[in-house]
Protein backbone atom coordinates (compact mmCIF):
# COMPACT_ATOMS: atom_id res chain seq x y z
CA UNK A 1 0.00 0.00 0.00
CA UNK A 2 3.05 2.79 1.03
CA UNK A 3 4.31 1.60 -2.02
CA UNK A 4 1.76 2.60 -4.41
CA UNK A 5 1.45 5.75 -2.71
CA UNK A 6 5.06 6.87 -2.87
CA UNK A 7 4.96 5.66 -6.57
CA UNK A 8 1.98 8.09 -7.45
CA UNK A 9 3.87 10.79 -5.15
CA UNK A 10 6.76 10.65 -7.47
CA UNK A 11 4.42 10.73 -10.78
CA UNK A 12 2.73 14.19 -8.98
CA UNK A 13 6.45 15.44 -8.29
CA UNK A 14 7.55 14.79 -12.37
CA UNK A 15 3.99 16.60 -13.07
CA UNK A 16 4.59 19.51 -10.89
CA UNK A 17 7.97 19.96 -11.94
CA UNK A 18 6.66 19.93 -15.35
CA UNK A 19 4.47 22.81 -15.10
CA UNK A 20 6.30 24.49 -12.57
CA UNK A 21 9.07 24.71 -15.80
CA UNK A 22 6.50 26.54 -17.71
CA UNK A 23 5.52 28.57 -14.96
CA UNK A 24 8.92 30.01 -14.26
CA UNK A 25 9.83 30.14 -17.25
CA UNK A 26 7.21 32.55 -17.79
CA UNK A 27 7.34 33.99 -14.30
CA UNK A 28 11.49 35.62 -15.20
CA UNK A 29 9.67 38.38 -17.85
CA UNK A 30 7.13 39.47 -15.18
CA UNK A 31 10.33 39.45 -12.44
CA UNK A 32 13.12 41.12 -14.78
CA UNK A 33 10.18 43.97 -16.02
CA UNK A 34 9.26 45.12 -12.42
CA UNK A 35 12.90 44.52 -10.73
CA UNK A 36 14.23 47.53 -13.37
CA UNK A 37 10.93 50.03 -14.10
CA UNK A 38 8.30 48.27 -11.76
CA UNK A 39 5.96 47.91 -13.48
CA UNK A 40 3.52 44.83 -13.89
CA UNK A 41 3.76 44.00 -17.74
CA UNK A 42 0.08 42.50 -18.05
CA UNK A 43 0.62 41.95 -21.84
CA UNK A 44 2.89 39.25 -20.64
CA UNK A 45 0.60 36.32 -20.93
CA UNK A 46 0.23 37.46 -24.74
CA UNK A 47 3.24 37.70 -25.89
CA UNK A 48 3.82 33.87 -24.14
CA UNK A 49 0.69 32.95 -26.71
CA UNK A 50 2.20 34.38 -29.71
CA UNK A 51 5.40 32.30 -28.80
CA UNK A 52 3.02 29.35 -28.49
CA UNK A 53 1.67 30.41 -31.87
CA UNK A 54 4.85 30.56 -33.75
CA UNK A 55 5.71 27.17 -32.08
CA UNK A 56 2.99 25.57 -33.55
CA UNK A 57 3.78 27.37 -37.12
CA UNK A 58 6.78 26.42 -37.15
CA UNK A 59 6.30 22.97 -36.27
CA UNK A 60 3.40 22.42 -38.98
CA UNK A 61 5.67 24.05 -41.76
CA UNK A 62 8.92 21.59 -40.85
CA UNK A 63 6.48 18.57 -41.11
CA UNK A 64 5.01 19.14 -44.10
CA UNK A 65 8.67 20.28 -45.51
CA UNK A 66 9.58 16.36 -44.36
CA UNK A 67 11.97 17.42 -41.66
CA UNK A 68 11.53 14.58 -38.94
CA UNK A 69 14.79 15.18 -36.96
CA UNK A 70 13.89 15.77 -33.59
CA UNK A 71 16.71 18.19 -32.32
CA UNK A 72 16.63 19.82 -35.62
CA UNK A 73 12.48 20.96 -35.67
CA UNK A 74 12.89 22.04 -31.41
CA UNK A 75 16.25 24.03 -32.46
CA UNK A 76 14.69 25.85 -35.80
CA UNK A 77 11.51 26.44 -34.12
CA UNK A 78 13.33 28.08 -30.67
CA UNK A 79 15.31 29.99 -33.16
CA UNK A 80 12.57 31.81 -34.85
CA UNK A 81 10.02 31.79 -32.31
CA UNK A 82 12.51 33.56 -29.99
CA UNK A 83 13.32 36.16 -32.64
CA UNK A 84 9.67 36.61 -33.90
CA UNK A 85 8.34 36.89 -29.86
CA UNK A 86 11.09 39.03 -29.25
CA UNK A 87 10.86 41.54 -31.40
CA UNK A 88 6.93 42.04 -30.17
CA UNK A 89 8.45 42.26 -26.48
CA UNK A 90 10.62 44.81 -28.32
CA UNK A 91 7.55 46.80 -29.89
CA UNK A 92 5.70 46.62 -27.08
CA UNK A 93 7.76 47.90 -24.80
CA UNK A 94 8.81 51.28 -27.45
CA UNK A 95 5.03 51.66 -28.26
CA UNK A 96 3.15 51.35 -25.27
CA UNK A 97 5.54 52.04 -22.25
CA UNK A 98 8.48 54.06 -23.31
CA UNK A 99 6.29 57.30 -24.28
CA UNK A 100 4.93 56.69 -21.02
CA UNK A 101 8.23 56.90 -18.94
CA UNK A 102 7.75 59.28 -15.79
CA UNK A 103 4.40 59.12 -15.96
CA UNK A 104 2.33 58.08 -12.73
CA UNK A 105 2.26 54.32 -12.18
CA UNK A 106 -1.09 53.68 -13.26
CA UNK A 107 -0.76 54.83 -16.63
CA UNK A 108 1.70 52.04 -18.09
CA UNK A 109 -0.77 49.57 -16.17
CA UNK A 110 -3.50 50.28 -18.24
CA UNK A 111 -1.61 50.79 -21.19
CA UNK A 112 -0.63 47.27 -20.69
CA UNK A 113 -3.95 46.07 -20.03
CA UNK A 114 -4.74 47.34 -23.64
CA UNK A 115 -1.70 45.92 -25.22
CA UNK A 116 -2.77 42.67 -23.89
CA UNK A 117 -6.45 43.17 -24.74
CA UNK A 118 -5.23 44.01 -28.06
CA UNK A 119 -2.61 41.35 -28.91
CA UNK A 120 -5.95 38.58 -28.15
CA UNK A 121 -8.07 40.17 -30.68
CA UNK A 122 -5.09 40.64 -32.95
CA UNK A 123 -4.12 36.92 -32.78
CA UNK A 124 -8.47 35.86 -33.10
CA UNK A 125 -8.49 38.01 -36.20
CA UNK A 126 -5.26 36.77 -37.89
CA UNK A 127 -5.23 33.15 -36.65
CA UNK A 128 -9.51 32.30 -35.52
CA UNK A 129 -10.85 31.98 -32.00
CA UNK A 130 -10.99 28.73 -32.21
CA UNK A 131 -7.99 25.50 -31.14
CA UNK A 132 -5.71 25.48 -33.29
CA UNK A 133 -4.22 21.38 -33.08
CA UNK A 134 -1.07 19.37 -34.26
CA UNK A 135 0.16 16.12 -34.42
CA UNK A 136 2.79 15.62 -31.14
CA UNK A 137 6.05 15.66 -32.28
CA UNK A 138 7.77 14.04 -29.77
CA UNK A 139 6.02 10.88 -28.37
CA UNK A 140 6.35 8.12 -25.75
CA UNK A 141 8.26 7.74 -22.60
CA UNK A 142 9.67 5.69 -19.77
CA UNK A 143 7.31 3.43 -17.94
CA UNK A 144 8.25 2.68 -14.08
CA UNK A 145 7.19 0.24 -11.25
CA UNK A 146 5.64 -3.11 -11.10
CA UNK A 147 3.44 -4.59 -13.92
CA UNK A 148 -0.30 -4.44 -13.86
CA UNK A 149 -0.30 -1.77 -10.68
CA UNK A 150 0.10 2.10 -10.90
CA UNK A 151 3.50 2.99 -12.41
CA UNK A 152 5.46 6.00 -12.86
CA UNK A 153 5.54 7.78 -16.19
CA UNK A 154 7.76 9.74 -17.97
CA UNK A 155 7.45 11.40 -21.16
CA UNK A 156 10.32 12.06 -23.54
CA UNK A 157 8.54 15.47 -23.37
CA UNK A 158 9.16 15.75 -20.27
CA UNK A 159 12.59 15.61 -19.99
CA UNK A 160 12.73 17.75 -23.22
CA UNK A 161 10.99 20.85 -21.40
CA UNK A 162 13.38 20.19 -18.38
CA UNK A 163 16.30 20.21 -19.81
CA UNK A 164 15.41 23.01 -22.17
CA UNK A 165 14.73 25.00 -19.04
CA UNK A 166 17.52 24.60 -17.52
CA UNK A 167 19.65 25.37 -19.42
CA UNK A 168 17.91 28.74 -21.03
CA UNK A 169 17.97 29.39 -16.67
CA UNK A 170 21.64 28.62 -16.48
CA UNK A 171 22.30 31.03 -19.36
CA UNK A 172 20.04 33.84 -18.09
CA UNK A 173 22.05 33.46 -14.70
CA UNK A 174 25.16 33.64 -16.54
CA UNK A 175 24.21 36.37 -18.74
CA UNK A 176 22.90 38.07 -15.78
CA UNK A 177 25.57 37.55 -13.32
CA UNK A 178 28.62 37.45 -15.81
CA UNK A 179 28.33 39.78 -18.52
CA UNK A 180 28.62 43.34 -19.14
CA UNK A 181 24.93 43.87 -20.28
CA UNK A 182 23.70 41.65 -17.33
CA UNK A 183 25.92 43.84 -15.01
CA UNK A 184 24.05 46.91 -16.28
CA UNK A 185 20.80 45.27 -15.71
CA UNK A 186 21.61 44.62 -11.71
CA UNK A 187 22.86 48.49 -11.45
CA UNK A 188 19.25 49.49 -13.09
CA UNK A 189 17.51 47.22 -11.06
CA UNK A 190 18.92 48.60 -7.98
CA UNK A 191 19.12 52.32 -8.82
CA UNK A 192 17.99 53.15 -12.39
CA UNK A 193 18.45 56.87 -11.97
CA UNK A 194 21.82 56.34 -10.51
CA UNK A 195 22.81 54.17 -13.21
CA UNK A 196 21.87 56.92 -15.80
CA UNK A 197 24.02 59.37 -14.30
CA UNK A 198 26.78 56.84 -14.89
CA UNK A 199 26.49 56.88 -18.13
CA UNK A 200 24.17 53.69 -18.96
CA UNK A 201 21.27 54.51 -21.57
CA UNK A 202 18.25 52.72 -19.30
CA UNK A 203 16.02 52.81 -22.19
CA UNK A 204 18.44 50.34 -23.68
CA UNK A 205 18.40 48.33 -20.80
CA UNK A 206 14.54 48.03 -20.81
CA UNK A 207 14.54 47.13 -24.25
CA UNK A 208 16.95 44.53 -23.11
CA UNK A 209 14.94 43.22 -20.26
CA UNK A 210 11.94 42.81 -22.37
CA UNK A 211 13.38 41.23 -25.09
CA UNK A 212 14.91 38.48 -22.80
CA UNK A 213 11.63 38.10 -20.88
CA UNK A 214 9.70 37.42 -24.36
CA UNK A 215 12.41 35.21 -25.58
CA UNK A 216 11.99 33.01 -22.30
CA UNK A 217 8.33 33.35 -22.44
CA UNK A 218 8.67 32.20 -26.39
CA UNK A 219 10.31 28.93 -24.87
CA UNK A 220 8.02 28.12 -22.71
CA UNK A 221 5.15 28.96 -25.53
CA UNK A 222 7.26 26.26 -27.56
CA UNK A 223 7.51 23.88 -25.17
CA UNK A 224 3.68 24.28 -24.03
CA UNK A 225 2.63 23.71 -27.84
CA UNK A 226 4.89 20.79 -28.16
CA UNK A 227 3.52 18.92 -25.00
CA UNK A 228 -0.22 19.39 -25.49
CA UNK A 229 -0.49 20.03 -29.62
CA UNK A 230 -2.70 22.89 -28.98
CA UNK A 231 -3.27 26.62 -28.61
CA UNK A 232 -5.84 29.18 -28.56
CA UNK A 233 -5.80 33.15 -28.41
CA UNK A 234 -6.90 32.70 -25.01
CA UNK A 235 -4.12 30.58 -23.29
CA UNK A 236 -1.97 34.11 -22.44
CA UNK A 237 -4.56 35.15 -20.02
CA UNK A 238 -4.29 32.19 -17.53
CA UNK A 239 -0.56 31.23 -17.89
CA UNK A 240 0.21 35.10 -17.67
CA UNK A 241 -2.32 35.31 -14.10
CA UNK A 242 -0.13 32.03 -12.82
CA UNK A 243 3.31 32.90 -14.10
CA UNK A 244 2.16 36.49 -12.74
CA UNK A 245 1.45 34.55 -9.10
CA UNK A 246 4.94 32.90 -9.10
CA UNK A 247 6.69 35.57 -9.84
CA UNK A 248 4.90 37.34 -6.32
CA UNK A 249 5.16 34.24 -4.43
CA UNK A 250 8.93 33.92 -5.18
CA UNK A 251 9.58 37.84 -4.67
CA UNK A 252 8.80 39.97 -7.47
CA UNK A 253 11.56 41.27 -8.80
CA UNK A 254 14.20 38.34 -7.52
CA UNK A 255 15.11 35.97 -11.23
CA UNK A 256 15.95 33.02 -8.83
CA UNK A 257 12.41 33.46 -6.82
CA UNK A 258 10.44 33.68 -10.23
CA UNK A 259 12.04 29.90 -10.52
CA UNK A 260 11.58 28.80 -7.08
CA UNK A 261 7.89 30.46 -7.47
CA UNK A 262 7.26 28.81 -10.64
CA UNK A 263 8.42 25.12 -9.53
CA UNK A 264 6.15 25.52 -5.99
CA UNK A 265 3.35 26.73 -7.96
CA UNK A 266 3.59 23.61 -10.04
CA UNK A 267 3.99 21.58 -7.69
CA UNK A 268 1.26 22.75 -5.48
CA UNK A 269 -1.58 22.88 -8.29
CA UNK A 270 -0.20 18.81 -8.85
CA UNK A 271 -0.37 17.70 -5.57
CA UNK A 272 -4.28 19.53 -5.41
CA UNK A 273 -5.11 17.76 -8.54
CA UNK A 274 -3.83 14.45 -7.28
CA UNK A 275 -4.88 14.25 -3.75
CA UNK A 276 -8.20 16.53 -3.48
CA UNK A 277 -10.04 17.25 -6.34
CA UNK A 278 -8.47 18.77 -10.45
CA UNK A 279 -11.16 21.65 -9.67
CA UNK A 280 -8.95 22.73 -6.31
CA UNK A 281 -5.97 23.14 -8.02
CA UNK A 282 -6.50 26.76 -8.77
CA UNK A 283 -7.71 27.46 -4.97
CA UNK A 284 -4.29 25.58 -3.71
CA UNK A 285 -2.09 27.75 -6.03
CA UNK A 286 -3.67 30.93 -5.10
CA UNK A 287 -4.11 30.44 -1.49
CA UNK A 288 -0.34 29.41 -1.34
CA UNK A 289 -0.16 32.73 -2.59
CA UNK A 290 -2.41 34.92 0.00
CA UNK A 291 -0.68 32.28 2.32
CA UNK A 292 3.23 33.44 1.87
CA UNK A 293 2.28 36.94 0.86
CA UNK A 294 0.99 36.94 4.75
CA UNK A 295 3.94 35.48 6.51
CA UNK A 296 6.44 37.30 4.00
CA UNK A 297 5.02 40.08 2.15
CA UNK A 298 8.30 40.34 -0.01
CA UNK A 299 7.67 36.44 -1.24
CA UNK A 300 10.30 33.65 -0.60
CA UNK A 301 13.21 35.26 -2.08
CA UNK A 302 12.38 38.92 -2.40
CA UNK A 303 14.02 42.31 -0.57
CA UNK A 304 12.41 44.51 1.36
CA UNK A 305 12.10 47.30 -0.89
CA UNK A 306 14.66 49.84 -0.16
CA UNK A 307 13.61 53.00 0.39
CA UNK A 308 14.85 55.66 -2.65
CA UNK A 309 15.35 59.15 -1.69
CA UNK B 1 19.33 93.04 -5.46
CA UNK B 2 21.91 93.38 -8.67
CA UNK B 3 24.50 91.76 -9.29
CA UNK B 4 27.38 92.51 -10.45
CA UNK B 5 28.51 90.14 -13.37
CA UNK B 6 32.39 91.17 -13.41
CA UNK B 7 32.58 90.07 -9.81
CA UNK B 8 30.94 86.33 -10.61
CA UNK B 9 33.41 85.32 -13.20
CA UNK B 10 36.95 85.07 -12.74
CA UNK B 11 39.20 87.57 -15.24
CA UNK B 12 41.55 85.18 -15.69
CA UNK B 13 42.47 84.16 -19.24
CA UNK B 14 42.05 80.79 -19.64
CA UNK B 15 39.18 79.51 -21.14
CA UNK B 16 36.08 78.18 -17.99
CA UNK B 17 35.42 74.38 -18.13
CA UNK B 18 32.10 74.64 -17.02
CA UNK B 19 29.41 78.13 -17.41
CA UNK B 20 26.59 78.16 -15.66
CA UNK B 21 24.52 81.53 -16.53
CA UNK B 22 21.16 82.70 -15.11
CA UNK B 23 20.12 79.80 -13.70
CA UNK B 24 16.79 79.30 -12.26
CA UNK B 25 14.51 76.59 -11.03
CA UNK B 26 11.27 76.99 -9.97
CA UNK B 27 9.10 74.12 -8.40
CA UNK B 28 5.66 75.10 -8.80
CA UNK B 29 5.09 78.61 -7.11
CA UNK B 30 8.88 77.81 -5.03
CA UNK B 31 11.38 79.77 -6.91
CA UNK B 32 14.07 77.53 -5.34
CA UNK B 33 17.57 79.29 -7.08
CA UNK B 34 17.48 82.24 -9.42
CA UNK B 35 19.77 83.65 -11.21
CA UNK B 36 22.99 81.96 -10.08
CA UNK B 37 26.29 82.46 -12.54
CA UNK B 38 29.53 80.79 -12.09
CA UNK B 39 32.34 79.55 -14.36
CA UNK B 40 34.76 76.97 -13.23
CA UNK B 41 38.01 76.96 -14.59
CA UNK B 42 40.18 73.90 -15.57
CA UNK B 43 42.17 72.23 -12.78
CA UNK B 44 39.73 74.56 -10.30
CA UNK B 45 38.37 73.21 -6.99
CA UNK B 46 35.26 75.47 -6.59
CA UNK B 47 32.96 75.27 -3.94
CA UNK B 48 29.53 76.39 -3.56
CA UNK B 49 28.66 77.25 0.37
CA UNK B 50 25.52 78.92 2.33
CA UNK B 51 23.14 77.91 4.81
CA UNK B 52 20.24 75.41 4.86
CA UNK B 53 18.01 75.82 2.10
CA UNK B 54 19.70 78.13 0.41
CA UNK B 55 19.30 76.12 -3.10
CA UNK B 56 22.99 74.38 -3.31
CA UNK B 57 21.67 70.95 -4.12
CA UNK B 58 18.97 72.25 -6.99
CA UNK B 59 21.91 73.90 -8.46
CA UNK B 60 24.01 70.99 -8.25
CA UNK B 61 20.75 68.74 -9.23
CA UNK B 62 20.61 71.06 -12.98
CA UNK B 63 24.46 71.33 -13.61
CA UNK B 64 24.45 67.76 -13.51
CA UNK B 65 21.45 66.60 -15.43
CA UNK B 66 19.14 65.19 -12.50
CA UNK B 67 16.87 68.55 -13.20
CA UNK B 68 16.18 70.62 -16.16
CA UNK B 69 16.72 74.02 -15.61
CA UNK B 70 13.51 76.51 -15.94
CA UNK B 71 15.90 79.22 -17.55
CA UNK B 72 19.41 79.14 -18.23
CA UNK B 73 22.03 77.88 -19.63
CA UNK B 74 24.99 74.60 -18.44
CA UNK B 75 27.67 74.84 -20.79
CA UNK B 76 30.73 72.09 -20.38
CA UNK B 77 33.80 72.59 -22.21
CA UNK B 78 32.10 74.23 -24.81
CA UNK B 79 29.04 72.34 -25.51
CA UNK B 80 25.79 73.26 -23.73
CA UNK B 81 24.65 70.07 -21.66
CA UNK B 82 21.43 71.29 -19.63
CA UNK B 83 18.82 69.42 -22.06
CA UNK B 84 20.72 66.55 -22.21
CA UNK B 85 19.55 63.13 -21.04
CA UNK B 86 21.72 62.16 -18.09
CA UNK B 87 23.84 59.44 -19.50
CA UNK B 88 24.71 61.59 -22.27
CA UNK B 89 26.04 64.36 -19.24
CA UNK B 90 28.13 61.80 -18.07
CA UNK B 91 29.55 60.65 -21.55
CA UNK B 92 30.68 64.39 -21.83
CA UNK B 93 32.85 64.40 -18.94
CA UNK B 94 30.94 65.21 -15.89
CA UNK B 95 29.68 63.21 -12.74
CA UNK B 96 28.88 63.34 -9.15
CA UNK B 97 28.17 61.60 -5.75
CA UNK B 98 25.38 62.54 -3.73
CA UNK B 99 24.73 63.68 -0.18
CA UNK B 100 23.02 60.07 0.75
CA UNK B 101 25.72 57.91 -1.05
CA UNK B 102 24.40 56.27 -3.69
CA UNK B 103 26.15 52.57 -4.67
CA UNK B 104 24.98 49.68 -5.82
CA UNK B 105 24.72 48.43 -2.46
CA UNK B 106 23.92 44.53 -3.22
CA UNK B 107 26.90 44.55 -5.46
CA UNK B 108 30.45 44.05 -5.37
CA UNK B 109 32.77 46.88 -4.77
CA UNK B 110 34.51 45.45 -8.26
CA UNK B 111 31.62 45.63 -10.04
CA UNK B 112 30.74 49.35 -8.86
CA UNK B 113 33.83 50.19 -10.56
CA UNK B 114 33.08 48.31 -13.80
CA UNK B 115 29.66 49.48 -14.13
CA UNK B 116 30.68 53.44 -14.53
CA UNK B 117 33.30 51.99 -17.12
CA UNK B 118 29.96 50.26 -18.98
CA UNK B 119 30.24 53.05 -21.97
CA UNK B 120 33.61 53.36 -22.51
CA UNK B 121 33.36 49.80 -22.89
CA UNK B 122 30.57 49.50 -25.47
CA UNK B 123 31.61 46.52 -27.76
CA UNK B 124 27.89 44.95 -28.48
CA UNK B 125 25.69 42.39 -27.37
CA UNK B 126 26.95 39.44 -29.62
CA UNK B 127 30.68 40.57 -28.69
CA UNK B 128 29.46 40.01 -25.12
CA UNK B 129 27.62 36.74 -25.57
CA UNK B 130 30.50 35.03 -27.87
CA UNK B 131 33.51 36.71 -25.35
CA UNK B 132 35.41 38.03 -28.24
CA UNK B 133 39.00 38.44 -27.66
CA UNK B 134 38.25 42.30 -28.10
CA UNK B 135 35.43 41.95 -25.61
CA UNK B 136 38.43 39.88 -22.92
CA UNK B 137 40.61 42.56 -23.67
CA UNK B 138 38.05 44.88 -22.71
CA UNK B 139 37.10 43.64 -19.68
CA UNK B 140 40.51 42.46 -18.31
CA UNK B 141 41.86 46.55 -19.03
CA UNK B 142 38.61 47.71 -17.50
CA UNK B 143 39.23 45.47 -14.09
CA UNK B 144 43.34 46.88 -14.07
CA UNK B 145 41.54 50.65 -14.27
CA UNK B 146 39.48 49.48 -11.26
CA UNK B 147 42.16 47.79 -9.42
CA UNK B 148 44.13 51.03 -9.73
CA UNK B 149 41.40 53.35 -8.14
CA UNK B 150 41.14 50.89 -5.17
CA UNK B 151 44.43 51.40 -4.38
CA UNK B 152 44.32 55.29 -4.65
CA UNK B 153 41.23 55.23 -2.59
CA UNK B 154 42.53 52.02 -0.21
CA UNK B 155 40.06 49.64 -0.72
CA UNK B 156 41.94 47.29 -2.81
CA UNK B 157 41.62 44.69 0.14
CA UNK B 158 37.43 44.72 0.36
CA UNK B 159 37.42 44.50 -3.62
CA UNK B 160 34.82 41.56 -3.11
CA UNK B 161 32.58 42.80 -0.71
CA UNK B 162 29.53 44.00 -1.36
CA UNK B 163 29.49 47.43 -1.54
CA UNK B 164 26.63 47.68 0.96
CA UNK B 165 28.67 46.53 3.83
CA UNK B 166 31.21 48.52 3.86
CA UNK B 167 32.29 51.60 6.60
CA UNK B 168 30.44 54.60 5.80
CA UNK B 169 33.56 56.55 5.21
CA UNK B 170 34.73 53.47 2.58
CA UNK B 171 31.23 53.66 0.95
CA UNK B 172 32.28 57.68 0.18
CA UNK B 173 35.51 57.14 -0.92
CA UNK B 174 34.23 54.31 -3.17
CA UNK B 175 31.80 56.81 -4.53
CA UNK B 176 34.15 59.21 -5.46
CA UNK B 177 36.32 56.10 -7.08
CA UNK B 178 33.43 55.48 -9.29
CA UNK B 179 33.37 58.69 -10.80
CA UNK B 180 36.70 59.39 -11.48
CA UNK B 181 37.33 55.83 -13.31
CA UNK B 182 35.39 57.80 -15.66
CA UNK B 183 37.86 59.91 -16.43
CA UNK B 184 35.56 63.11 -16.10
CA UNK B 185 36.59 66.24 -16.83
CA UNK B 186 34.45 67.91 -13.80
CA UNK B 187 33.58 65.60 -10.49
CA UNK B 188 30.81 67.11 -8.34
CA UNK B 189 30.42 66.42 -4.75
CA UNK B 190 27.35 66.75 -2.60
CA UNK B 191 28.82 67.24 0.92
CA UNK B 192 31.64 64.81 0.42
CA UNK B 193 32.77 65.35 4.12
CA UNK B 194 29.23 64.59 5.39
CA UNK B 195 29.26 62.23 8.25
CA UNK B 196 33.22 61.55 8.66
CA UNK B 197 35.46 62.31 11.23
CA UNK B 198 37.92 64.46 11.49
CA UNK B 199 41.12 62.40 10.35
CA UNK B 200 38.11 61.22 7.25
CA UNK B 201 38.05 64.60 6.81
CA UNK B 202 41.52 65.28 6.20
CA UNK B 203 41.63 62.09 4.07
CA UNK B 204 39.34 62.92 1.80
CA UNK B 205 40.92 66.83 1.66
CA UNK B 206 44.34 65.50 -0.01
CA UNK B 207 42.38 62.89 -2.06
CA UNK B 208 40.66 66.09 -3.68
CA UNK B 209 44.34 67.79 -4.01
CA UNK B 210 45.90 64.49 -5.07
CA UNK B 211 42.96 63.99 -7.57
CA UNK B 212 43.01 67.71 -9.30
CA UNK B 213 46.79 67.49 -9.29
CA UNK B 214 47.15 63.63 -10.55
CA UNK B 215 44.38 63.48 -12.75
CA UNK B 216 43.49 66.88 -13.78
CA UNK B 217 40.31 66.93 -12.70
CA UNK B 218 38.32 69.89 -11.87
CA UNK B 219 36.19 69.88 -8.68
CA UNK B 220 32.68 71.85 -7.49
CA UNK B 221 31.55 70.73 -4.12
CA UNK B 222 28.79 71.47 -2.02
CA UNK B 223 30.35 71.28 1.50
CA UNK B 224 29.46 72.30 4.83
CA UNK B 225 32.44 71.73 7.06
CA UNK B 226 33.96 75.70 6.63
CA UNK B 227 37.51 73.86 7.88
CA UNK B 228 37.72 71.81 4.59
CA UNK B 229 36.61 74.26 2.07
CA UNK B 230 38.24 76.88 3.15
CA UNK B 231 41.49 75.03 3.14
CA UNK B 232 40.77 73.51 -0.09
CA UNK B 233 38.73 75.75 -2.62
CA UNK B 234 40.04 78.41 -5.51
CA UNK B 235 37.18 80.10 -5.62
CA UNK B 236 34.08 79.93 -3.45
CA UNK B 237 30.66 80.72 -4.51
CA UNK B 238 28.10 81.86 -1.28
CA UNK B 239 24.04 81.64 -1.91
CA UNK B 240 21.56 82.72 0.30
CA UNK B 241 17.74 81.98 -0.93
CA UNK B 242 18.20 80.47 -3.80
CA UNK B 243 20.46 83.19 -4.72
CA UNK B 244 24.20 84.12 -5.49
CA UNK B 245 25.48 86.77 -2.78
CA UNK B 246 29.08 86.73 -3.40
CA UNK B 247 32.17 85.05 -5.22
CA UNK B 248 35.67 85.19 -4.24
CA UNK B 249 38.84 83.43 -3.01
CA UNK B 250 38.26 81.83 0.54
CA UNK B 251 40.01 85.30 2.03
CA UNK B 252 37.38 87.61 0.04
CA UNK B 253 34.77 85.39 1.72
CA UNK B 254 36.21 84.87 4.89
CA UNK B 255 35.78 88.79 5.12
CA UNK B 256 33.32 90.01 2.77
CA UNK B 257 30.02 91.69 5.22
CA UNK B 258 27.10 89.61 3.03
CA UNK B 259 28.69 86.34 3.97
CA UNK B 260 29.39 87.29 7.22
CA UNK B 261 25.42 88.68 7.87
CA UNK B 262 24.26 85.53 5.93
CA UNK B 263 26.19 83.08 8.21
CA UNK B 264 25.87 84.94 11.39
CA UNK B 265 23.05 87.44 11.24
CA UNK B 266 23.23 91.46 11.73
CA UNK B 267 23.78 92.92 14.93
Amino acid sequence: MSGFSLLEFIQQIINGLTLGSIYALIAIGYTMVYGIIGMINFAHGEIYMIGAYVGLLVITVLGLLGVDSISLVLLATLAISILVTGSYGWTVERLAYRPLRGSPRLVPLISAIGVSIFLQNYVQLGQGARDVSMQPVLTGGWRFGPEGDFQVYLSYMQVLIAVVTVSFMTGLTLFIGRSRMGRACRACSEDRAMANLLGIDTDRVIALTFVLGAALAAVAGVLVSMYYGLVNPFIGFIAGLKAFTAAVLGGIGSIPGAMLGGVVLGLAESFASAYLQTEYKDVVAFGLLIGVLLVRPTGLLGRPDVEKV
Amino acid sequence: MSLDLAKTTPATGASPLLQVRDLSMRFGGLLAVDGVQFDVLPDQIFAIIGPNGAGKTTVFNCVGGFYRPTTGSVVLDGQPIHHLPSHRIAQCGLVRTFQNVRLFKTMTVVENLLISQHTQLETGLLAGLFKTPRYRRAEAEALDRAAFWLEKVGLLAVANREAGNLAYGQQRRLEIARCMITQPKLLMLDEPAAGLNPQETRDLDRLINELRAGHGVAVLLIEHDMSLVMGISDRILVMEYGRPIATGTPAEIRSNPKVIKAYLGEE
